[in-house]
């Protein structure tokens, strides 16, 4: 069909601008766009459950952070290796949404929100708790030397832009092609009207329940990455304030569609980028941001574009 | 020290927290309970509150008690017209979608906290107490010549701790007679019954959530101004009670009032205690895992009735 | 054979009793009408059949099997479909999809047979044309005639549908009275129906709810005659 042309063209199209990007802009900006990569995959996860599953999480730093510290904590304190560091990362996250989700999950709608805040703030406190082996607040730096897979230095400049490519690739086309596979369609029928849903003999709890760890792993493979990359891990990641992130990036780049998180992303990033140049208090852009999209553009800036003609956007 | 008089100190200490989180969890039940909406930015209003009392202080000069009596009104008041302010220009544009709502009281919440600190700074500042004697507290133990009164070193309050608890008594009986008793109480509770039948009845129901969601900010600047004397105000400071009113709401049962005091004093005190002998982090822990698993296994709260 | 039979079904609203021991059996390929007064329990008689809300007591056997503790996915997935009686479409996706949705969760279609089978079933109902709609869009009656489409697309041996001609023009309605003469016979079809116009002609057989009770049962012409029923419900209608 046409539709699916449109849409294949557009998600190989951001690839190959992403990847492109980094012979044409500054190394300051391809450090920006590395970043941003990275925590576009956290994005992608979020929109994965709020966007497409209509699930409202205020806890998913918890599976970032989970990511992070599974990565940061199994290199620095039992040595492994980058790339089984990694698994253990993602795996750990996939635990913890599985366990956060199976109990989250017994409520719905504001309940459902307090509830993950609830797990997200009690994990972060745990992180904080063991201070001894997560050096809190102040973090923990992983050595450049172990930052390696296949040989490969993920610290140098140009691997990192790639491997963050890579990360960011691997996970939107993964949910791309979700989205548009039985499974998503269902969520996004879930989203609309759950119990219409129910009564097409769908099974509900299940769906939502398979969201919910696939958005956790995803954002732990985020938070994994970034330890990866960018070689540090710290409770910070784990607080509120990361819960909240990627839901401002999603509400911003546009819920429910494929690119949204990306541009929310990037958007965000570059906002307070700006406002950390003219004030400290630069978390001010987050707060009006959030209550200006709340007001006039809940459906994001990709959702606006899909209301004013490009009804096709995936 | 020993044991007994360590526990009675962080009692003592415990029932400080559980006084300054009755009002402040009774401020967002009473929000939650008449509009159906959860404040994130409660936390803020009441950072505002104890801000707003240096500012008082700080401009009125004279006996420390003048200064903080003009607090006690302005800066609630003052709280209380900008979350008014909030509701019309935010909230009752949202039309008090619950899941909106929430979402943009986040982003109010970053807006007051930033701009504090853009005007307020980064530093913590102190309010001097209207008064504040030591007391020290004799301790009846067994010695050398079998039980006797003594004065443990450290074992000690001040009249204006004291002084903290019993206010908010006050405060929360009065808050209560208010909502029982005076017509505006019953109209908030008209149109927490029913919002579209109490507009059919000409009960300004637009009006009244302002004036609620301002009433519930306010209780919470109540709160900080009597305790920004023990503890400084810092722009930050409205984290702690945010989650501790929303542990002490939930488990108190979602807007209900009496519940909401009953488990004020049980998280206080148990938060003093477990934090004297733990640790404090410890401490927020259990209670936030206490809020999660009381929200999946029994939502109508620890001390509400099921619903039917 | 029965291709449902409830015992002793029963399910109350605090102290209301919506259904009230109802024994209850449809034979496979009838086309059964179940009518009542409002608010004689017809809606919770057969969202406990099929597992919307759940009974209080009593079994529900479909198919052979006991299916009184299957959760609602579960017995759909057995073949029944349900239609709401107020209107539940998914308004922000298309009509197409809609009905999609129903078709790909019964049949291991490829995509490709699915979309044919959307389109035949959309044509059915005669709303081929608007398929790339959005079920919001849609006029009340069309959104009506989706709802039945939905529950065609799952090909359901038990076809429920709960006052599906309300809010239908005279036109959609005779259209529909020729779709269940055609579906007669490979489905059974269990409606819920206000219209006696509609019920005289196609049901082979009604039931007679009232209080939560079954008041009487037979064919049309037998309950056209009991005078219970004219009492309770036609005398009143
Ligand atoms: N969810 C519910 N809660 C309370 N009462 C209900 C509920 N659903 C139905 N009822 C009551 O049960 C009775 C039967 O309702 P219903 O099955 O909808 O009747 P019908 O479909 O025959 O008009 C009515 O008195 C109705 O008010
Ligand atoms: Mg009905």
């Amino acid at each position: 069909m046409t539709g699916n042309l449109k849409e294949n063209s557009l998600h190989v199209g951001v690839l190959v601008i992403l990847a492109a990007l980094f012979f044409v802009v500054s190394d300051y900006h391809d450090g920006n766009l590395a970043r941003i990569m990275v925590l576009a995959v956290y994005a992608v996860g979020y929109n994965l459950l709020f966007g497409y599953s209509g699930l409202l999480s205020l806890g998913h730093a918890l599976f970032f952070a989970a990511g992070m510290y599974g990565l940061g904590l199994s290199m620095n304190l039992l040595g492994f290796a980058a790339l089984p560091a990694l698994l253990v990362g993602i795996v750990f996250s996939a635990g913890v949404s599985a366990i956060v989700g199976f109990l989250a999950l017994r409520t719905s709608g504001v309940a459902f929100m307090i509830v993950t805040l609830m797990f997200a703030q009690a994990g972060f406190l745990t992180a904080l708790h063991f201070g001894e082996y997560t050096r809190g607040d102040e973090g923990f730096v992983i050595q450049q030397a172990s930052r390696m897979i296949a040989g490969i230095d993920l610290s140098a400049h140009a691997n990192r832009y790639f491997a963050a490519f890579g990360f960011f690739a691997l996970s939107y086309v993964a949910v791309a092609i979700l989205v548009r596979s039985p499974f998503g369609r269902c969520l996004v029928a879930i989203r609309e009207n759950e119990e219409r849903a129910r009564m097409l003999g769908y099974d509900v709890w299940m769906h939502k329940y398979l969201a919910v760890i696939a958005s956790g792993t995803i954002s732990g493979l985020s938070g994994a990455a970034y330890a990866l990359l960018f070689g540090y891990a710290g409770a910070t990641f784990a607080s509120v304030q990361y819960s909240i992130l990627p839901l401002l990036w999603v509400l911003l780049g546009g819920a429910g569609t494929t690119i949204g998180p990306l541009i929310g992303t990037a958007f965000a990033f570059y906002l307070i980028d700006l406002a950390s140049e003219i004030t400290t208090a630069h978390l001010l852009v987050v707060g009006l941001t959030i209550v200006l999209l709340t007001l006039f553009a809940p459906q994001g800036i990709s959702g606006e574009l899909r209301r004013r003609g490009l009804k096709w956007l995936p | 020290m020993d044991f007994g008089p360590h526990l009675f100190l962080a009692t003592l200490e415990g029932a400080i927290t559980a006084a300054v989180i009755s009002l402040t969890a009774a401020g967002l039940s009473i929000v939650f309970g008449i509009m159906r909406v959860v404040n994130v930015a409660h936390g803020e209003f009441f950072m505002l509150g104890a801000v707003g009392a240096w500012w008082v202080t700080t401009a009125v000069g004279g006996h420390p008690a003048f200064g903080f009596a003009a607090a006690l009104i302005a800066a609630p008041l003052f709280v209380g017209a900008i979350a008014a302010l909030a509701d019309r220009l935010v909230l009752f544009r949202l039309g008090y979608d619950p899941e909106r709502t929430i979402v943009a009281t986040i982003g109010i919440l970053y807006v007051i906290q930033q701009v504090t600190l853009m005007t307020f700074g980064p530093d913590a500042r102190p309010v001097e107490p209207p008064f504040n004697k030591r007391i020290p507290i004799p301790w009846l133990g067994i010695g050398e010549n079998g039980l006797e009164l003594t004065w443990p070193w450290g074992l000690a309050t001040t009249t204006y701790k004291l002084a903290v608890i019993v206010a908010a008594a006050v405060i929360l009986f009065g808050v209560w007679q208010f909502l029982s008793r005076t017509r505006f109480g019953l109209l908030m509770r008209a149109t927490q019954l029913d919002r579209e039948m109490a507009t059919a009845f000409g009960i300004p129901v637009r009006k009244i959530y302002a004036r609620v969601f301002g009433f519930g900010a306010a209780i919470a600047a109540l709160g900080a101004v009597l305790i920004v004397p023990v503890q400084q105000a810092h722009y930050l400071m409205g984290t702690d009670p945010l989650l501790l009113s929303f542990i002490v709401v939930i488990i108190g049962g979602l807007g209900s009032l009496p519940g909401t005091i009953v488990a004020a004093v049980l998280i206080g005190m148990s938060d003093g205690i477990i934090s004297v002998f733990f640790s404090p982090t410890l401490a927020k822990i259990l209670a936030t895992l206490l809020v999660a698993f009381v929200l999946v296994f029994r939502p109508q709260g620890l001390f509400g009735k099921a619903q039917a | 054979m029965n291709l449902l039979e409830t015992r002793c079904l029963s399910r109350s609203f605090g102290g209301l009793k919506a259904v009230d021991n109802v024994d209850f059996a449809v034979p496979e390929g009838q086309v059964r009408a179940l009518i009542g007064p409002n608010g004689a329990g017809k809606s919770t008689f057969v969202a406990a059949v099929c597992g919307r809300i759940r009974a209080e007591s009593g079994s529900v056997h479909f198919d052979g099997k006991d299916i009184s503790r299957l959760p609602a996915h579960r017995r759909i997935e057995m073949g029944m479909a349900y239609t709401f009686q107020i209107t539940s479409v998914f308004a922000n996706l298309t009509a197409h999809e809609n009905v999609a949705l129903g078709v790909r969760r019964i049949a291991r279609l490829g995509r490709r047979d699915i979309d044919q089978k959307v389109m035949e079933v959309l044509d059915r109902v005669g709303l081929a044309e608007r398929s790339d709609q959005s079920a919001g869009d849609l006029s009340y009656g069309h959104q009506r005639l989706l709802e039945i489409a939905m529950g065609l697309g799952q090909m359901p041996k038990l076809f429920i549908m709960d006052e599906p001609t309300q809010g239908l023009a005279e036109g959609e309605i005779e259209e529909f009275k020729h779709l269940i003469r055609q579906l007669a016979g490979d489905t059974t079809i269990l409606l819920i129906e206000h219209n006696m116009n509609v019920v005289m002609e196609t049901a082979e057989q009604i039931t007679v709810l009232n209080s939560g009770c079954v008041l009487a049962e037979g064919t049309p012409e037998e309950v056209r005659a009991n005078s219970d029923v004219q009492a309770a419900y036609l005398g009143t209608g």
